[in-house]
């Protein structure tokens, strides 16, 4: 490690020393290397404090889920469990449904975020290769809703939402966000930017639109809707104002609104069993999250620097 | 390509055309439709909602003009509640963006462990705020919540952070700002690696300290970023929800309840739909005229 770290020392002063600062100020190069190196141990141990104060939080969260509630109502704070129990876990599962709560989750993630893509991938496909009268004002008025905030919707989508019959139904969760302008754009901008050569090639051999959709442009653009999918499981599975308002049945409730409940019965009366529950809510995200987070990170910055443009 | 369309028959060009319509309908309508109904519609039926009295429950919404925005503008608590707005919005915003350029200043020193801090910082953003705010909550327990070491090592005594009403709108801030700092530090990042490395080299040259260096040359060179940050949190603190439910419940009394929270309450828990919904219009105003604010600095950046 030393070794690495001098080496490294060594290369930047090779590189530092041919410019004028380095040639008229020779007598300053030690204490300049120094401070360097001072510098550099500084900017690590930043790294280990920031870390820490985003890890600890977390930590926490496992470690409160596992321990018992002796260890948990003691002070000063045990770091380490002595022992793990799955106690905490059980009684979430006792006094919520939280079988059901993952259910309703994972069914509104699952079907979400796939009619999300899908409704995204036609919608992109149309405005990058079909005609249409007025193509240009539509694919405005689609990216207008960008700019509509989500929260003043709740209360007419609401209603709205009642006059179909689709209250407490898996419908009504999923239904007023399942059109993603968001996704929409960025895919068009990816199908735009695909070679057109490929197309014409095909469109001489006398593919139609179905075909040149599945068998070119999707194939050649997975990391661009691999982005898009991971955007909308992770908006579905967090979710928290909508499926609160829309819902009114516990047997309805999806993981977050769940949490909700579990503090209201029992949490804070106990804080393992509520850790217990929202470590159920945390780890499928964190998991995708790791997997994932070149795609995840990509399109969450992209969009917040291709807005800024 | 017009050559091409010039040398067919104008019939066949048409029938191919009115095809190209019809797929276009069925792939983009229904896109559109939604859109149409459920980010549209509701700005428009909200505004109608705003001008009218109702709960839920009787056949029709009653028309009472604007009685609904003189109510809340005369009223003290509704002052209140949008004074703790703009606490919400000016401290997340303003801390958020000081910490993240600074924690994006860190990062780009492309130290050992960097890659690893990113991630770790940049996760909170991927995690349900509800579940963020129960965490929080055990932290903020002042008898065996984690925040005591804090108070323990001053000897002051922990307070009740979120049933506190001097303590609970600081602990949702700290949360709110927790959760999204590192989207603001991956975004400034980001912009700090697409500036012009000779730009930075000239300013190593000219002898500038790597502080004079940051504030003079790289600060401004990110003002684009800044601003498009300023603008897209604001609208994002505004709609605060969650961590404001699962926390305190827009308590205790009214100690944290922001505007996002008003709407919600009025609304969903007093059925006094005409008020919520002119809450929601006031919200709409303000974020409209940030957009616009957004849209006047795009203006003027083109035509330079």
């Amino acid at each position: 490690m030393s070794n690495l770290v001098a080496t490294r020392q060594a290369t930047g002063h090779t590189v530092e020393e041919p410019t004028t600062e380095a040639i008229t100020e020779p007598a300053k190069m030690p204490r300049r290397r120094g401070k360097a190196l001072a510098r550099k141990w500084w900017g690590i141990l930043l790294l280990i404090a920031v870390s820490l104060a985003f890890i600890i939080p977390l930590y926490v969260l496992v470690t409160t889920s596992f321990k018992s509630n002796g260890e948990i109502y003691t002070w000063p704070f045990k770091w380490l469990p002595s022992e793990l129990t799955f106690e905490n876990m059980a009684r979430a599962w006792q006094i919520a449904p939280f079988g059901k709560f993952l259910t309703n989750s994972v069914i509104v993630t699952v079907i979400g975020a796939v009619s999300k893509v899908a409704l995204a991938v036609f919608a992109a496909y149309a405005f990058a290769f079909l005609p249409f009268p007025g193509k240009k004002f539509l694919f405005l008025l689609m990216l207008g809703a960008l700019m509509v905030p989500g929260h003043v919707t709740l209360l007419v989508n609401y209603i709205t939402i009642g006059n179909m019959g689709l209250i407490n139904t898996y419908a009504g969760i999923i239904l007023p966000g399942v059109a993603s302008a968001f996704g929409t754009f960025l895919l068009r901008q990816h199908f735009l930017a695909l070679p057109s050569e490929i197309f014409e090639a095909a469109e001489m051999d006398g593919a139609g639109n179905f075909r040149k959709l599945f068998s070119f442009v999707l194939p050649m653009s997975i990391p661009a809707i691999a982005t898009v999918a991971l955007i909308a499981v992770i908006d579905e599975w967090n979710n928290f104002v909508w499926p609160l308002i829309i819902t009114n049945s516990v047997n309805m409730r999806t993981l977050p609104i769940g949490l909700m409940y579990l503090k209201a019965n029992d949490g804070i009366t106990s804080w393992g069993v509520l850790m217990s529950g929202t470590l159920v809510v945390v780890v499928p995200m964190l998991l995708v999250f790791l997997f994932a987070q070149r795609f995840i990170v990509s399109g969450l910055t992209g969009a917040a620097a291709g807005g800024g443009k | 390509m017009t050559a091409e369309l010039a040398t067919r028959p104008g019939v066949r060009r048409r029938r191919r055309s009115w095809k190209g319509y019809g797929l276009f309908a069925l792939f983009a309508f229904p896109n559109i439709a939604i859109i149409l109904v459920f980010a549209y519609w509701p700005i428009l039926e909200n505004f109608y909602l705003s001008l009218t009295s109702w709960d839920f429950i009787s056949p029709q919404p009653f028309f009472i003009g604007l009685s609904n925005f003189e109510a809340l503008l005369t009223s003290a608590d509704f002052m209140q509640v949008l004074a703790t707005s703009l606490i919400w919005v000016v401290v997340v915003v303003g801390v958020s963006l000081i910490a993240g350029v600074l924690l994006a200043a860190i990062f780009s020193m492309k130290l050992p462990g960097t890659t690893v801090t990113t991630s770790i910082v940049f996760a909170p953003h991927v995690i349900s705020g509800a579940a963020i705010a129960a965490v929080w909550l055990f932290i903020f327990d002042p008898k065996y919540g984690l925040s005591r070491i804090v108070f323990d090592a001053v000897g002051a005594q922990a307070p009740a952070w979120t049933t506190d009403a001097k303590w609970a709108l600081p602990a949702l801030l700290i949360v709110s700002i927790w959760k999204g700092v590192g989207f603001v530090a991956i975004v400034y990042l980001a912009a700090m690696q697409g500036l012009p490395a000779d730009v930075l080299e000239a300013a190593k040259l000219d002898g500038a300290g790597r502080f004079h260096s940051f504030t003079k040359v790289v600060l401004p060179l990110l003002s684009p970023t800044t601003f498009f940050l300023v603008i897209t949190q604001t609208i994002g603190a505004f709609q605060a929800f969650d961590i404001i439910a699962v926390m305190t419940g827009g308590g205790p009394a009214s100690a944290t309840t922001t505007l996002s929270w008003f709407i919600y309450d009025q609304a969903f828990q007093r059925s006094n739909v005409g008020y919520s919904a002119a809450a929601g219009t006031i919200m709409f105003a303000i974020l409209m005229a940030i957009t616009a604010l957004q849209f006047a600095f795009i203006e003027k950046k083109v035509h330079y």
